[in-house]
Formats: structure tokens, C-alpha cells, sequence
């Protein structure tokens, strides 16, 4: 029975990293890029929300009527400054140019927020739950985290397939060059794709807060777990990225039922064995291409 | 790079050349450097080889994290993990098998070019910032399993000191020198490796994947197997380096960012190759010196100083994407250290 409870929190947690991964999946679908600075930025939504609880005394959830609207100015203008430069110069560089940002974030949260480990207040919900047997108690916070990434992973679903904004999306992630013919601002449709990555990126980041604690370094293990959740639920599927969070959500918990500090570790394992399935998978497929070739 | 011209084909008005006055020049320098450094413990303080120490093993991080993304378009961010083999793997053999520090060092090297062959058979098949990640996540992965390893020469996630193997056979002033000399011997083989590797074939087919990866295959490049001897070469020296490190500051730690499986190393890699040059033979070498420079008179460690790193870095890939050497190369045609081949126009034979 104690397993059973585990399954269901790994997969409540699951939410979070789908969370976390839904902006990363946006971004790389978009812009064939991947945001190395996403963690990152998800923490500082994070450390905005936590000063505006200490300082105005409101309530996490209040903070992010401010917060959501400074990650979208904050994605947008990191796409016109620094992203739109980077991709214009190759695959490469916005690798360096995201990692150098995640070097950068970390330290200055360091610099005004200290090293020590911060959390922040779950409010009236936190420590409300549901009974259901002798060993299961489901939080309500968990479930209100996952039906909110059911609901952004959704929500970002009927954007891309129904609005227009979706299809400009849509078409400059096929071929940039011919939706700019058709029309399409291929610029203003990046921009506008990395702030709404940034927002569910400080939404995620605000959620994980209040779940668990966070500390200037957090914004790498965000940055890895959301992206071990797009690529174990497959690369392009923002259903699948759902999935692939809850196996990750699932693996960790177990994990730590096995011993607290597998925590981690067993949420990499899962990923690097999905990946020795899928390279194994397309070993196969380039040995049928090489004989070809050869 | 010309892979398939001749250096002897002849076309009125051209011709191809590996070898000028000023790059024999330049190399036969090196190398006399290298035999005037190797005296260096003779004549300088301990203090200066203390710090050549340092300015050596950022030479080889910077030189293999240049080999794989500026030769291989590998962006790694997980080279810490192989630094941290080294270390760990030479520690663990010092103390646990009363090996020679040395010969366990050496070994280090070794163990990490051997973990690096099943690594690559999983990572390399990634790209780009997919590959970047997975990187990071075999680095994390290694960082938690040496910190849970109870082992007394290991010390789980207290770190552990390589202190006792050295005190055991050597004086401080006999360690300082030896090291110095293996730090100097490390730099020395893997430049001078990475020069045959990059001048023979396969560094033409190297370079033929990194400017394109389908047209490489197409004419029979096979990219999998030059990739995966860069990360080899490139796990290798990271471990090399690592093994350094632990010489140098006796202990290690094996969690957070500045610990020896930190991600503050490959911060130290990309600014390096980028300020240096990324792609170029002699970049990394420029951009160890600006660091170690940086370190030594500015800053060394801190916030401020990681908010610089990334911050120049940011500027370089951004405006000056050439990095300083090929900056200059650009400008002045130049190669002081001849890996590729030049057309010279004018000249006829």
C-alpha cells in the first residue's frame, strides 16, 4: 500500500516538471533551440516571488499577477537582445550564449539573495489534504499543481492548433523563410514564442518553490529535469512531455522510497536508459543507411 | 579546410602550403618553451610553479573543450563529470591501493578515456543542446553516485584528501616540482596529440563535420567514429586535468557548483575557448592565459568573478564569435601552429 501512495506522489510531482518542460518543448519546437538558462529563469521567477511576499506581505499566489507579466516582458526582451543574435549565428551559439546566462543568474541570485536555501508560503492550502485510506494522503496543493499543468500543456495545445498566433507558430517552426513570405513576422513570432516560454517557465518556478525549497544553484537540476521530461515522453508532444514527467515524477519518488538520496539519481537513470533504448533503436536504423552508403 | 586538394597540385597562380617561415618559426618556439618551462622548478619560487600549475591544467580544459566543440560541434557541459574521474579515480588508487600518486594520476587519465567510451555511445547519438544536457546529466549522475559511495578513501559527499599518499613518499617542496612537471608532461602530450590527430586524416574529416555533418557522410566521413575518438581524447584529458587538480589542492568535494564535479569548469571552458578562439588551434591556449591572468591580478572565485565569466563569454559569442585568434588570423592570414592548408594567391610556382 506504501508503493501505491509513492506511484501517486511521483506522479503528482510529475506535474511539476511538466510544468517546468512545457516552455523548454516550446521553445525547441519554435526556434530548434534549446534554452539552457530555462531552469534559471524559472528560479528567478521564483526569488521575484518570494520578494514580493517578504516585502508587500501578499500571498504567493497573489504575486504572480506581477510575476507572469514580468517573465512575458522579461522573455521578450531576452529574445530581441540576446536570442535573435545568437540564432542568426549558428546552432552553436545559443548554447553559450543561454549557458552564459545560467552562469550569470545564478551568481547575482547569489549576490542579493545569499546562499541558503529559501521557500515560499503555500498559504490556506498547503497543509490541506485528503484523506483516502490509512496510507494515502493526497495533498491539495499537488493536485492543484497538476491540474495546472494539465491545464497550461492544454491550454498551449489549443493556442498552437486553433489561434492565430498558433498557426504563425506553427508555420515558422516549419520553414521560417516561407511564413515570412506568406506574411508571418518570423521575428515577432520568436519574440512572442520565448515570452510565453519564460512565463510558464517563472510559473513552474513559483510552484517548485512552494513545493520544495530552492537555493541560487536550483535552476540546474529545473533545468535538467524538465528536460530528462521532454525527452522521456518524446521530443515535440506536449501530451508527451506530460508523460514524461510523470515517469520522472514516478522514478524520483521511488527512488527515494529505496533511500532518500536515490532522489536524484533515479530520475537520471531513467533518462539515460530511455536514451540507450532510442540510440540502440536508430543504431539499427544508420546500420541499414551505412549499408547503403558503403 | 581543403580536404582533397593535393598540397602538391599545381593550378597557374595558386598554391597550397602547410609549412611557412613563420609557423616552423612559431612551433620550433613552442617547443623550445616547453624545455625552458621544464626547467622552471629550478629557477622559479614555489609560488610561481604553483600558479603555472594552475595556468597548465586550464590550458588542457580549455584545449579539449575546444577540441570537441570547435573541431567535433559538440557543446559539452558535462566535462566536469570527466574531471571528476580523474580525481576521484586517482585519489581512490593512491589511497585505497597504496599505488604511487603518480602512476595513479596517469591512471586517472586513462579510467576517464575509458568511461568516456560508453558515454559516447549514448550521447553522441543526441545534438546539439540535447547533446549539451545529456552531458550535464551523466556529469550529475556521476557527481551523486561518488557521493554516496561510504568508501573511506571516496568519503561520500564530505569529499576526501589525497594528502596522506603524497606526505607518505614525498617533501611539499619534491610534490610541487613533480607535479609541476606532470601538469607541464600532460599539456605537452595532448597539444602534441591533438596536433597529428588534426593534421592527419581524420582531422580533415573532423573539420568536414563540423562545417557540415550531412555532407561529411555523404562523401563517406564517418562521423560517429570522428566524434567519438574526440570525446575519448577529450574525457581523457578532462581527466587529466582532474588528476592535476587533486595534486594541486590535495582535497576534493564532490557536490555544487565549485566542487571538482562542478559546472563551474565548463563556465571556466567556454569563457577560455571563447575569448581565445573557438575552432582554433592556438585560441585555447590564449584564452588559458586571459583567464589565468583575470584570476591572478583581478579576481579569483566569487560572484562577482562567475557574473564576469559568463557575462564576457555572452559578448564574445555574440560580437566577436571569432574570439580573439581567429580575430587576428582573419586579419593578418596567419597560422603559427600549421593544422590545416592555405591557398596563397600570386605566388605561382
Amino acid at each position: 500500500m506504501t508503493w501505491v501512495s509513492v506511484v501517486i506522489h511521483g506522479m503528482l510531482l510529475g506535474g511539476v516538471y511538466a510544468l517546468l518542460a512545457s516552455g523548454l518543448s516550446l521553445m525547441f519546437g519554435v526556434m530548434r533551440i534549446i534554452n539552457l538558462a530555462h531552469g534559471s529563469l524559472a528560479l528567478v521567477g521564483a526569488y521575484m516571488a518570494l520578494l514580493l511576499t517578504e516585502h508587500l506581505h501578499i500571498s504567493t499566489y497573489l504575486s504572480l499577477a506581477v510575476v507572469l507579466p514580468g517573465a512575458l516582458i522579461v522573455g521578450y526582451l531576452l529574445q530581441r537582445t540576446m536570442l535573435e543574435r545568437s540564432l542568426r549565428a549558428g546552432q552553436l551559439v545559443p548554447l553559450l550564449t543561454t549557458f552564459g546566462l545560467l552562469i550569470v543568474i545564478a551568481n547575482l541570485l547569489q549576490r542579493f539573495f545569499s546562499p541558503d536555501v529559501h521557500s515560499l508560503d503555500a498559504g490556506r492550502i498547503g497543509p490541506a489534504s485528503w484523506q483516502v485510506s490509512s496510507s494515502l494522503t493526497i495533498g491539495w496543493f499537488d493536485v492543484l499543481t497538476f491540474g495546472l499543468a494539465f491545464a497550461v500543456l492544454g491550454g498551449l495545445q489549443v493556442v498552437l492548433k486553433y489561434t492565430q498566433l498558433g498557426r504563425e507558430l506553427r508555420a515558422t517552426a516549419e520553414d521560417p523563410d516561407t511564413a515570412e513570405l506568406v506574411g508571418v513576422n518570423a521575428r515577432a513570432v520568436y519574440a512572442r514564442a520565448t515570452a510565453i516560454a519564460v512565463a510558464t517557465a517563472a510559473l513552474a518556478g513559483v510552484f517548485y518553490g512552494i513545493r520544495s525549497g530552492f537555493d541560487p544553484n536550483a535552476g540546474a537540476n529545473e533545468l535538467l529535469y524538465a528536460f530528462e521530461a521532454v525527452v522521456i515522453g518524446g521530443i515535440g508532444s506536449l501530451w508527451g512531455t506530460l508523460g514524461g514527467g510523470i515517469v520522472l515524477g514516478v522514478a524520483q519518488s521511488v527512488g527515494a522510497q529505496i533511500n532518500t538520496e536515490y532522489f536524484a539519481l533515479a530520475g537520471h537513470v531513467v533518462f539515460l536508459v530511455v536514451l540507450v533504448l532510442r540510440s540502440m533503436r536508430q543504431a539499427g536504423a544508420l546500420r541499414l543507411l551505412r549499408g547503403k552508403v558503403a | 579546410m581543403i580536404e582533397h586538394a593535393h598540397p602538391a597540385a599545381t593550378v597557374p597562380g595558386f598554391r597550397v602550403e602547410r609549412w611557412t617561415w613563420l609557423s616552423m618559426a612559431f612551433s620550433g618556439g613552442l617547443a623550445g618553451l616547453v624545455v625552458l618551462l621544464a626547467f622552471a622548478p629550478l629557477l622559479v619560487g614555489a609560488n610561481t610553479q604553483t600558479n603555472l600549475i594552475q595556468l597548465f591544467f586550464l590550458v588542457i580544459m580549455a584545449m579539449m573543450w575546444n577540441a570537441l566543440a570547435g573541431y567535433g560541434g559538440l557543446v559539452s557541459v558535462g566535462q566536469q563529470g570527466f574531471i571528476g574521474i580523474g580525481a576521484y579515480a586517482a585519489v581512490f588508487l593512491c589511497v585505497q591501493h597504496p599505488l604511487n600518486p603518480y602512476v595513479s594520476m596517469f591512471l586517472g587519465a586513462l579510467i576517464g578515456g575509458a568511461i568516456a567510451i560508453p558515454v559516447a555511445l549514448v550521447v553522441l547519438w543526441l545534438k546539439n543542446g540535447a547533446f549539451a544536457i545529456a552531458t550535464w546529466v551523466v556529469a550529475e549522475a556521476f557527481a551523486i553516485l561518488v557521493s554516496l559511495d561510504p568508501n573511506p578513501a571516496i568519503g561520500g559527499g564530505t569529499g576526501t584528501s589525497a594528502l596522506l599518499p603524497f606526505n607518505f613518499r614525498y617533501t611539499p617542496d619534491q610534490r610541487l616540482h613533480y607535479t609541476y612537471w606532470a601538469a607541464l608532461g600532460a599539456v605537452a602530450v595532448l597539444l602534441l596529440l591533438l596536433f597529428v590527430l588534426l593534421r592527419s586524416r581524420l582531422g580533415a574529416s573532423l573539420q568536414a563535420i563540423r562545417d557540415d555533418e550531412e555532407a561529411a557522410a555523404s562523401v563517406g566521413v564517418r562521423v560517429l567514429l570522428g566524434k567519438g575518438i574526440l570525446f575519448v581524447i577529450a574525457g581523457a584529458g578532462s581527466a587529466a586535468a582532474g588528476a592535476i587538480i587533486l595534486a594541486w589542492q590535495l582535497s576534493i568535494q564532490p557536490l555544487g557548483p565549485d566542487s571538482i564535479f562542478g559546472i563551474n569548469w565548463t563556465a571556466k571552458m567556454i569563457f577560455m575557448v571563447l575569448v581565445g578562439g573557438l575552432g582554433t588551434f592556438e585560441g585555447p591556449i590564449i584564452g588559458a592565459v586571459v583567464l589565468y591572468v583575470l584570476q591572478t591580478y583581478v579576481s579569483n572565485g566569487g560572484v562577482w568573478y562567475f557574473v564576469m565569466l559568463g557575462g564576457i563569454a555572452i559578448g564574445f559569442a555574440l560580437l566577436a564569435p571569432r574570439g580573439i585568434w581567429g580575430t587576428i588570423q582573419e586579419r593578418f592570414n596567419v597560422q603559427l601552429l600549421p593544422v590545416g592548408y592555405r591557398l596563397r594567391t600570386g605566388g605561382g610556382r
